[in-house]
């Protein structure tokens, strides 16, 4: 991941309507969106939106319905045009303007640089899905042999291989969005804009495509522009989140950063929504070791299993004991594949990126808390309790613990 | 009162003027456009008649199999046209073809571009609406004598009224069709970069075309019920014997060649009908 933006918003304002300037005096004047539409009929789409999406990343735009985020996303691609404010797509080291750059250039950029994605997967429905995923190509006007190649490759991607003289009509929703994804990914272009593509799709099959996109930008690295309702989706996918309220983007940051220090009530209340298991990291969630009860090197890890940790030189761990004497093993974590193998009474010692979903498993296998190390040196514990904050979404929140370490 | 109906606004005599203008000075437009329509469909109409009836039959048949892989419309339109033959209409009946599908060609040719256009242009479909409402409004006969004067007597004046009363079919139909294409489906073309023409083709009339068919049957079966209008200023056809059996009240013939129309009217429609697509 280069550190260059692929993609820049420099405050975009997007109105719609005929006669956008008075509409753009308000806003600059600080009046919300209902009070410009109250007092000129126009409808304010996005306001003063300025984003730089890094090559290689997926930036998801989170926001509820009205919330301005797929206006700006179709502003990267000219669906929508921003009334002011410039809107850079770097490709290839050339940066060009969507905002202000001429048909050609749109048109270039459409072709070889932004493929997209819709929610409702908008398949011809009189084409094949073979025709379908050949159809950028084909406005291109690229040879049918070679056309034919790509929609083989990119078919077998996406795993319709055997379906490629079908109709859309005769596949189901989260087949058609894999066609609706070859589709993009014919293209080749480096920029992927997604508007909701697994909205219309049910839960299941929602994350399993997901899971698909995933694995798919392991090895594509393309830099995706994400928009999505669902806060678990946004955390799942997104490498940063951009969440819109009321065509204004309110905050960005990493899944994280979002869950942790939400800044308004707004945000704050899609945080309370979410499902923080496989956001939270042991890092965030962990009780830091100089809060932990230490005496002569050995640090007391989680009262109610009664398990502690003898430091070597290093402040490194280097044996454990459980229910005060008997002596358990310490297991480098490496990764979900070994959790399974785990013996009861086992401490395991993670890393801090470890998510909160594998300390779940680790400590049911277990039955002991994890540990966690960086650089080698002990930074902290993941017990039941550190757990439970967690799910309740308050990871921060430690003051009702205090007496905890006493009661040992 | 009286000053009203005294005072009478000369329309009738304006309209009158207005077409003996175009009679006088105009009339080698108007002669050689009958010429040619009137060579045209002379040749259709003679080739249609040169060729033996079973083998025609034949062919319909054979059509009819490749557009529909059907056996049962093909068990339909056969009997059907052999019938026709029996009763002795089928030269009447290869007449009234020709004009029909003159006439729809002419229609569709005409109807299809000006549809589009329409529906790209919000103005021009507010100009086009209530002059296609008159066209399909006005009794038929009314124009007919127009026609008559300028194109004279003969297949020409019918196939031009023919063409003015159900030309407003396609260009409605069309215009449906194109307008009514999905917003995302634009978008997914425009995001892919397609020119205004790609989109036309590859998006816009692809999305019509059912309805775009729908209207080339209807304008087949309003063209068929002109049929009989035409033959009153001479176009000759399934038309002639129903106007003769009109002034001898001869009932037998009169039905006799209203079957003739109705088989005519059946088989075109399932032939030409575009089998449903399902979504």
């Amino acid at each position: 991941m280069s550190g260059a933006p692929a993609v820049s918003f420099r405050a975009v304002d997007v109105v719609f309507g005929k006669r956008p300037n008075p509409a753009l005096a308000l806003l600059d004047q600080g009046l919300d969106r209902t009070a410009i539409q109250e007092r000129t009929g126009h409808i304010v789409g996005v306001a003063g939106a300025t984003l730089d999406v890094r090559e290689g990343e997926i930036c998801v735009l989170m926001g509820l319905s009205g919330s301005g985020k797929s206006t700006l996303l179709r502003c990267v691609n000219g669906l929508n045009s921003p009334t002011r404010g410039r809107m850079l797509v770097t490709v290839a080291g050339r940066t060009i303007d969507v905002a202000s750059c001429d048909r050609r250039a749109l048109n270039h950029l459409r072709t070889h640089a932004i493929a997209m994605v819709f929610q409702q997967f908008a398949l011809l429905p009189w084409r094949t899905v073979a025709e379908n995923v050949g159809f950028g190509l084909e406005l291109q006007g690229v040879p049918r042999a070679q056309r034919d190649a790509v929609v083989a490759e990119k078919l077998a991607m996406v795993g319709l291989e055997a379906w490629k003289n079908a109709y859309a009509h005769e596949l189901s929703g989260g087949m058609q969005q894999r066609v609706g994804l070859a589709r993009a990914f014919a293209l080749d272009a480096p920029i992927l804009l997604m508007d909701e593509p697994f909205s219309a799709l049910d839960p299941l099959i929602r994350c399993k495509l997901q899971d698909e996109l995933l694995e798919l930008q392991q090895r594509l690295r393309k830099t995706i522009i994400f928009v999505s309702h669902d806060l678990d989706e946004a955390m799942k996918l997104g490498n940063r989140i951009a969440i819109m309220d009321n065509a204004r983007i309110v905050q960005t940051g990493t899944p994280e950063d979002i869950a942790l220090n939400p800044v308004n009530a707004y945000v704050a209340d899609f945080v309370a929504h979410m499902n923080p298991i496989n956001v939270l990291r042991g890092a965030s969630i962990m009780t830091p070791v100089d809060a932990l009860r230490t005496l002569n090197g050995v640090v007391m890890v989680e009262a109610e299993t009664r398990t502690a940790v003898r430091l070597d030189g290093q402040g490194g761990p280097a044996s454990a004991t459980m229910d005060g004497r008997d002596a358990v093993p310490i297991v480098d974590y490496r990764g979900p594949a070994q959790v399974d193998g785990l013996a009861r009474r086992t401490v395991v010692s993670a890393p801090p990126h470890i998510t909160m979903r594998e300390a779940l498993e680790i400590r049911r296998r277990t039955g002991a808390p994890i540990i966690v190390k960086a650089d080698g040196r002990l930074i902290g514990a993941i017990g039941n309790a550190e757990l439970y904050r967690g799910i309740l979404g308050r990871p921060a929140d430690r003051v009702s613990d205090d007496g905890r370490q006493d009661a040992v | 009162m009286n000053w009203l109906t005294e005072h009478k606004i000369p329309l009738g005599h304006w309209m009158r003027l207005a077409v003996d203008w175009l009679n006088e000075h105009a009339a080698f437009v108007f002669y050689a456009i009958s010429d040619g329509l009137g060579a045209m469909i002379g040749a259709v109409t003679d080739l249609l008649l040169w060729a033996h009836p079973l083998a025609l039959i034949g062919l319909f048949a054979a059509l009819a199999w490749w557009l529909h892989r059907s056996w049962r419309l093909v068990a339909l339109i056969v009997p059907a046209l052999l019938l026709i033959v029996n009763l002795g209409y089928w030269a009447a009946t290869m007449e009234t073809l020709a004009l029909v599908l003159f006439a729809t060609a002419m229609c569709m040719a005409v109807g299809v571009p000006l549809g589009i256009a329409a529906a790209h242009r919000p103005w021009l479909y507010q100009v086009l609406r209530p002059v296609l409402d008159l066209t399909q409004t006005i009794p038929t006969f009314v124009y007919l004598i127009p026609t008559l004067i300028l194109f004279g007597l003969g297949v020409v004046p019918g196939l031009i009224s023919t063409v003015i009363f159900a030309v407003a079919a396609p260009v409605r139909l069309t215009h449906l069709g194109i307008s009514s294409t999905p917003r995302p489906l634009l978008e997914a073309g425009e995001s892919f970069g397609a020119s205004r023409r790609q989109l036309l083709w590859k998006i816009e009339l692809p999305h019509a075309m059912p309805a775009i068919m729908a209207g080339l049957t209807q304008c087949i079966m309003l063209s068929l019920s002109m049929v009989v209008i035409a033959a009153l200023v001479g176009a000759g056809g399934l038309g002639k014997p129903v106007v003769r059996a009109l002034n001898t009240v001869n009932i037998g013939m009169g039905f006799e060649a209203g079957l003739a129309i109705v088989i005519l009217a059946i088989v075109m429609d399932r032939v030409f009908k575009q089998p449903e697509r399902k979504r």
